[in-house]
């Protein structure tokens, strides 16, 4: 038996950088250093262990729909540990919304070949949280998404869903799409062998028409939605700061009684 | 008037209060039709009724429970065809995305979420996000299909707004993909007899600086001294100080109070990204140079145990 999972990552702006839009409202991407989404490092984790426990064959494969420097993102998978790379970039992809990523992922998760399709939560940057129940959606296979637990047996994912109201232990058959969260366990840090080894391994790219897209389903102006504007929101205006002196609770709850909260 | 679909949520038929908030958005876009799934469905109805619904349409079946998301989205690919609505609006909770964004993709339309705050607009509605942990506002609106917009507990105020609520059922039929991932158990959590985190009017929240899990118990008074929610930064809940539902942030709950009270958190951004939408923000912490003081309107640089148990008992003596 042989499994193959593919994990979708996202390359985004540092969100310890200044990040903004550009004129015509996408994110800026010059201005601020990219990176492999941090919650995607959780996906990345969990194929691996997925690997690691299963005495099936196993191949890893990343995938990122993005700018040429969006291939960092896929090297920092590969150099922790997965097999392969692919990358789908095509200059007809700027701007694209969530429904049009989830089909240039879908058709690619389809081209590449799985039996499992690993997530993370949510980007960093769009923090939408809702590509991989569309892949789920667009692929016609069972959605397992938010787990904090996971593991795949005889052709079966299990998981754990802490939601608000409660916790569900969520069972589907492969093939399936899995989102994990920053509960499921620390991600590895790429040691240097796995830097070193990454550097051999293979990154396919893809364009749009390796997929069978056609440009007018994709990009900015055939996106579903469209924003109108984007405005930097106000410095707070600067508040006032007290050092405790021995009356700081005291103070701040005159503070509190002037605002009316007490 | 155009009608609007409002998805509800709700526990065994008690209406959770983000979704009586889609109810006054819902109306600033034509008539908000409820629909309300699963156990309980009927018994919606009253409290829809009395915030604005003019119609509930309810439907009861087992696999609402039983399976993951999908059963959802069928009924409310039902209710779409039945009502040919000019928007569907759903409370941004993870679920709710999920269904709003799978809704989307079956009727060829865009998806919007955590609006902050929805407007009529010439063509179609306008929806407010706070992108960026909250350094940008957007407005934004879906230009193919129905509208699908998810909107974030506390994005406007609930108001009582008497219209007829008249029950339908719908006719749900299941696809084969509702079956597609089963719930094999549920544990409910306990409460805590506090407010629930996203919905509370104040929240107060202790970090890495309470030092502890005994001393939340600090916090906690406070919050019980305010009737207040409790929250958490990840630091705190990393060390197991404090459940992970309570955490507040990027990847906990986005909060957006009245009232955040921060004591022990330095205001990473990945912190700020889940309450630099409060109305006011208070921090306590010893650090002057700590970034939250950039986000408060008042800030008190001390000792979080000298402080705090201080304010709980000023509060309470002010309360009476
Ligand atoms: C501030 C901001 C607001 C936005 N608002 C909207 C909106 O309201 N509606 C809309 O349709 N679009 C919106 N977009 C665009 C949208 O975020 C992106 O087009 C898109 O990549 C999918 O959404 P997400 O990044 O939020 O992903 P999420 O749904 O949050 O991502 C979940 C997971 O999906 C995978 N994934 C997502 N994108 C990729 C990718 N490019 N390559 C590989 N894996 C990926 C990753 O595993 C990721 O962890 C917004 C973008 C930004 C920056
Ligand atoms: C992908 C990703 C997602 C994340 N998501 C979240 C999230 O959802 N929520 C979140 O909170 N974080 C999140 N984080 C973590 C975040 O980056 C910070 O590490 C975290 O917020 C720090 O928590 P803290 O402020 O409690 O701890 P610290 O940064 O350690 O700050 C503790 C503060 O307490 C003060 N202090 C110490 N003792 C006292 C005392 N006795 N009295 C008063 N003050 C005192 C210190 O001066 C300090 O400022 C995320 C990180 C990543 C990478």
């Amino acid at each position: 038996m042989s499994l193959r999972i593919v994990v979708t990552v996202k390359y985004v702006p540092d969100a310890t950088g200044d990040r903004h839009f550009a004129d015509d409202l996408t994110v800026d991407r010059d201005d601020v250093d990219g990176l492999l989404s941090e919650l995607d490092e959780y996906a990345v984790e969990q194929a691996l262990q997925i690997s690691e426990n299963s005495d099936d064959d196993v191949e890893v494969t990343v995938l990122t729909v993005g700018p040429e420097d969006a291939k960092d993102a896929l090297r920092k998978a590969l150099s922790m540990g997965a097999d392969k790379a692919i990358h789908v970039e095509d200059d007809d992809l700027h701007g694209t919304d969530a429904i049009g990523t989830s089909l240039v992922l879908a058709k690619a998760v389809e081209k590449a070949g799985y039996d499992l399709v690993v997530s993370g939560m949510a980007s960093t940057d769009g923090t939408m949280g809702v590509v991989p129940a569309l892949l789920a959606e667009r692929l016609g296979v069972p959605q397992v998404t938010l787990l904090s637990e996971v593991s795949v047996e005889g052709g079966v994912v299990k998981g754990r869903r802490d939601g608000d109201s409660a916790t569900e232990q969520l069972e589907a058959s492969l093939p399936a799409v899995v989102s994990v969260t920053d509960q499921s366990g620390e991600a590895r840090y790429p040691s240097f062998k796995g830097i070193m080894a990454a550097k051999k391994k293979p990154v396919q790219s893809w364009d749009l028409s390796d997929l069978d897209i056609d440009e007018d389903e994709v990009g900015l102006e055939n996106a579903y939605t469209v924003v109108e504007s984007a405005a930097e929101r106000p410095a707070r205006t600067a508040g006032t700061i007290v050092k405790d002196e021995g009356e700081g609770g005291k103070q701040l709850a005159e503070f509190l009684a002037g605002q009316k909260f007490i | 008037m155009a009608e609007v679909l409002v998805y509800v949520d709700h526990v065994d038929g008690a209406v959770r209060k983000p979704t009586l908030e889609l109810l006054t958005l819902a109306r600033r876009v034509g008539e908000p039709v409820a629909v309300a799934l699963g156990n309980g469905a009927g018994d919606t109805a009253a409290a829809l009724a009395e915030h604005g619904a003019v119609k509930v349409l309810t439907h009861e079946a087992a696999e609402y429970a039983d399976y993951l998301v999908v059963p959802k989205v069928d009924a409310l690919q039902a209710a779409v065809a039945a009502v040919s609505p000019a928007a569907v609006l759903v409370p941004s909770s993870a679920e709710g995305k999920e269904i709003a964004a799978r809704l989307a993709l079956r009727l060829g339309s865009g998806v919007i979420t955590d609006a902050v705050d929805l407007e009529a607009g010439d063509e179609g509605p306008v929806a407010t996000q706070s992108v960026f942990a909250a350094a940008f506002t957007t407005k934004s609106r879906v230009s193919k299909g129905t509208p699908v917009i998810t909107v974030k507990p506390n994005s406007a105020a609930v108001e009582a707004a008497p219209a007829a609520g008249a029950v339908e059922a719908l006719s749900v039929t299941f696809s084969a993909a509702a079956t597609g991932t089963k719930v094999t158990s549920r544990t409910p959590r306990e409460s805590t007899g506090r407010p629930e985190l996203t919905e509370a009017a104040i929240v107060v929240s202790g970090g890495r600086g309470v030092n502890g899990a005994e001393n939340f118990a600090i916090i906690e008074a406070l919050a019980d001294s305010l009737g207040a929610a409790v929250g958490a930064s990840r630091a705190a809940v990393d060390a197991g100080w404090y459940p992970h539902t309570n955490q507040v942030g990027q990847t906990g709950k986005s909060v957006s109070p009245q009232l955040y009270i921060a004591s022990g958190i330095s205001g990473a951004i990945q912190h700020r990204a889940g309450m630099q939408t409060s109305k006011t923000i208070v921090a306590i912490n010893k650090d002057a140079e700590a970034p939250i003081f950039e986000l408060v309107d008042y800030g008190v640089v001390g000792d979080l145990f000298d402080v705090v148990p201080q304010l709980t008992e000023e509060v309470k003596t002010r309360k009476g």
